[in-house]
């Protein structure tokens, strides 16, 4: 048992030297997530005024793309994500959150189209045959 | 089980040769960051469940017009392009506060903090607008399911950044008076993490409300 007592107390040490209490960040680091966030920014908007793709679906799912992309590089270089914030607790909450926010999403959009698409009016008795 | 908060009796387990006094350690005395900054985090956390909901609702709801005006017919792009600059502007200013901030700079963290705020109260004067032309125009939030559905996200939106606004102006007139404070310092690293946080919420905002929408 003494020896991981011992080396436990030595990692505790590193952190010493911070005397403010927040992570660094460099100008590099926000420069690169600022012009990041303008290109992902600005292409999907170009996407839906020009026009681009023929149907809106594909539309839709290419700008959710670049949504999603955006958003995981506001979070490295704004929120400074990583493992080590924390002691990896900030990563455990988000993606804890990810789960919940996942489950929220999907599971109501899911319910309630099906919930709209069984209870058209005119439909009811018909619902069985549609749905083998 | 070695980063709990503990007394932990420095003991050498059953054996108990060591002649070295009985030491208490207090683990939880030098940890190195805030205890206050994981908190506020966990807020967020639990503030992007609320914005979860509401774009849940959006989803649910962004479809029923009630024969009244769709997305396509109200929303003007233009001005969302320019409110989303304004954001992403606000974004880079507050981080070179931050960066200002980490070189001791008091003056220059309070310019580009000021910055951030202008910047955040144009966002909301747009927003504003456009919430009172689509009023003028008879397509308030009581006009339809997708309108409630719209002002209630949009709006718990800007109130964010409403309140957003309130603090930073606080905080400037707490570095005025304490100047770059540990405590300030915590502050501001807070309400970075707020500020940029709602900026990834306006990205689901919108791509999920507006340009979607229009599709």
């Amino acid at each position: 048992m003494s020896e991981p007592t011992r080396s436990a107390h030595g990692h505790d040490d590193h952190g010493d030297h911070h005397d403010d209490d927040t992570p660094h960040s460099s100008f590099k680091g926000y420069m690169t997530g600022f012009v990041l966030s303008v290109i992902l920014t600005a292409i999907p908007f170009w996407l839906v005024m020009a026009e681009v793709f023929k149907t809106a679906e594909v539309t839709a799912v290419v700008i959710l793309g670049f949504a999603v992309v955006q958003i995981f590089v506001h979070m490295v270089y704004f929120l400074h994500m990583n493992f080590r914030s924390q002691g990896g607790w900030n990563m455990l909450a988000l993606i804890f959150t990810l789960v919940l926010v996942f489950i929220t999403l999907a599971g109501s959009l899911w319910v309630m189209y099906h919930l709209n698409h069984n209870m058209m009016p005119g439909m009811m008795h018909e619902t069985h045959n549609l749905q083998s | 089980m070695s980063d709990s908060n503990v007394l932990s009796p420095n003991v050498t387990g059953e054996h108990g040769t060591d002649r070295r006094p009985l030491e208490f350690l207090v683990k939880g005395e030098h940890h190195p960051q805030s205890p206050t900054l994981l908190g506020f985090w966990i807020y967020l956390m639990s503030d992007c469940l609320i914005f979860a909901c509401l774009f849940a609702t959006y989803g649910v709801l962004g479809r029923s017009y009630a024969a009244g005006p769709t997305g396509a017919e109200l929303f003007e792009l233009p001005l969302v392009a320019l409110n989303t600059a304004m954001l992403l502007f606000s974004s880079i200013t507050y981080g070179f506060a931050m960066l200002q901030m980490q070189q001791n700079k008091l003056k220059g963290t309070m310019i580009w903090l000021a910055i951030t705020g202008l910047f955040g109260a144009v966002f909301l004067g747009l927003e504003l607008y456009e919430f009172a032309h689509l009023i003028h125009e008879g397509a308030g939030p009581q006009r339809s399911a997708f309108l409630s559905a719209f002002f209630t996200l949009v709006g718990t939106h800007g109130l964010h950044v409403t309140f957003g606004i309130i603090w930073l102006v606080t905080l400037l007139v707490q570095l005025r008076k304490h100047g770059l404070i540990p405590e300030n310092r915590r502050r501001l690293f807070c309400l970075s993490m707020f500020w940029h946080f709602l900026d990834v919420v306006w990205i689901g905002v919108f791509t999920f409300v507006y340009l979607m929408g229009v599709l």
